[in-house]
């Protein structure tokens, strides 16, 4: 049944899977925690319309997408205050304009857009070495920047008029953390794609804070959770011939499901207690 | 000795969307006060919080906060703000909280034992080391107040800025809040916005009404019936 670890293209798609994750896992904490939800799918379909500018112009998809990322992440960082409650709209407007820059480029592409379906809804056995090379610079980068800027990330998440009067930096840390959503979303393009990306960076952090308090114990939770996904994911679909984008997300979808059962019923401590009983009785 | 200025307020006017919220306020904080601000909502209360924090700009006057300008001399402040902007479902535990206020201006910024000494100093002197551990949405209205006071005092502030701090707790807490205050008060001074006029004055040395365009401090034993008709229909 493993003979198929023995593939480049495999050991390439595992490896993204784990990376892709990792980036997931951690910045989907503070998308979560932050209530960013919407802020984060404005700017993965912002991406869109660098990756098809990027198709046209014969450049690499992932690095259009990245430019494109980080420049709706900026905007909304810079327009945030200004827009007050019309954030809302400003987020349908990178949506759909980077959406449908995207599309006009891909139709002005000559030839079949193939490549097309695997950016959208994702397909992580197509990936090639350049990607995940790029990938593994994308996740160094979320890596150092988090560990270093952890405490003044976690005072501007949580208090941002606070951490203003105590002059910490609020402007440049939310420019990095909008910034490493951005990288984030061009990381996972290839895992899940652009139209099902919220899934990923929302929901393992969500099942994760339904049984941690702290954002470091999310983290690690959710990455996991995340891994469990991809790497499952992964292999259904390679059996089953099917995308991998889809089967991920159902994947995180069903964990999510049991999570809330788990938290709801507190059927952990159910079974714990039924464990102390039996042991007593005996 | 000459008490000692700490923040002053020079002919401040601010306006916000277009409409006048504070005209020609002059207002001199001293090192000792315990300073009750009260006025009808929408007076401009909170506002005044906000420019001598530099969060909010003046249209006109100045503003010195220990002879700086407020962005440099808030570092000195220690600030409560209103809870309605606070996430109480943020994933954060008591003391994780209080150790924020010593953040401050490094990106890189490493909790030295330095600062987890001034952040146990402060949990402890509210009476909640017990509770450090505990996250936000697991304390009481009460527990969640101190926690924010512990915070405001970690960066050893010598005024403290509390805005509305005591909304929708009980009278029982609200008591013991203000007992609180009066023992800080013995080494930092006390400014309190707050809009139940009885509470602030029982424990407040002086009291300022602020009604959009216009103050009026008065001594807190000087309180009677006729005088809050004056400061608030003035």
């Amino acid at each position: 049944m493993l003979e198929i670890l023995q593939y480049q293209f495999f050991q390439n798609a595992l490896l993204v899977a784990m990376l892709a994750s990792l980036a997931a896992g951690i910045i989907g904490t503070y998308i979560v925690v932050k209530r960013m939800s919407l802020i984060s799918g404005s700017i993965a379909h912002a991406a869109f319309g660098g990756l098809g500018l990027s198709y046209f112009l014969n450049a690499s998809p992932l690095a259009g997408g990245l430019v494109f990322s980080l420049l709706s992440a900026f905007s909304i960082v810079l327009f945030r205050k200004n827009a007050g409650n019309r954030l809302d709209t400003l987020l349908s407007f990178l949506w759909a304009t980077g959406m449908a820059i995207g599309l006009v480029f891909i139709f002005l592409t000559p030839g079949y857009a193939t490549d097309l379906f695997t950016y959208l809804f994702g397909n992580i056995l197509l990936v090639s070495k350049i990607d995940l090379l790029m990938i593994l610079a994308l996740d160094l980068i979320i890596l150092v920047i988090v560990f270093l800027t952890f405490n003044s990330f976690l005072s501007v998440a949580f208090d941002e008029e606070y951490s203003e009067t105590r002059n910490t930096p609020v402007t440049l840390v939310n420019l990095l953390l909008f910034g490493l959503i951005a990288l984030t979303i061009v990381a996972t393009i290839r895992v899940v794609g652009i139209v099902l990306m919220i899934s990923i960076l929302t929901i393992p952090a969500a099942s994760a804070q339904l049984f941690h308090k702290t954002v470091k114990k999310i983290m690690i939770t959710s990455s996991a959770i995340t891994l469990v996904a991809t790497i499952t994911g992964l292999f259904i679909s390679y059996y089953l011939d099917f995308a991998t984008g889809p089967i991920i997300v159902l994947i995180i979808s069903f964990i999510y499901l049991i999570s809330i059962l788990l938290s709801k019923f507190n059927i952990v401590s159910f079974f714990s207690s039924c464990v102390v009983q039996k042991v007593k009785q005996s | 000795m000459a008490r000692k200025e700490i923040i002053k307020l020079e002919n401040v006017f601010f306006s916000y969307n277009n409409e006048e919220f504070l005209k020609n306020i002059n207002l001199s904080i001293y090192e000792d006060d315990f300073l009750g601000i009260i006025g009808p909502n929408g007076g401009g209360k909170t506002s005044l919080l906000k420019l001598i924090l530099g969060l909010l700009k003046p249209k006109k006057g100045k503003i010195q906060v220990f002879g700086k300008t407020p962005k440099e001399g808030r570092e000195s402040i220690g600030y409560l703000s209103q809870f309605k902007n606070i996430d109480f479902d943020f994933p954060i535990t008591a003391f994780e909280i209080v150790l924020l206020s010593r953040v401050g201006k490094k990106l890189f910024k490493r909790h030295s034992i330095q600062d987890k000494e001034a952040a146990e100093k402060a949990i402890k002197s509210l009476g909640i080391w017990h509770l450090k551990n505990k996250t936000l949405s697991e304390l009481s209205g009460g527990e969640k107040q101190r926690v924010f006071v512990a915070r405001a005092l970690a960066n050893e502030p010598k005024v403290l800025l509390l805005d509305e701090p005591l909304s929708n707790l009980d009278m029982h807490i609200q008591e013991e809040f203000y007992k609180i205050l009066k023992q800080l008060n013995k080494k930092i001074a006390i400014v309190v916005v707050d809009h139940d006029l009885g509470m602030v004055s029982k424990y407040a040395k002086e009291i300022v009404c602020i009604n959009k365009c216009k103050t009026h401090a008065i001594k807190c034993h000087d309180i009677n019936r006729l005088k809050i008709k004056e400061l608030y229909y003035a």
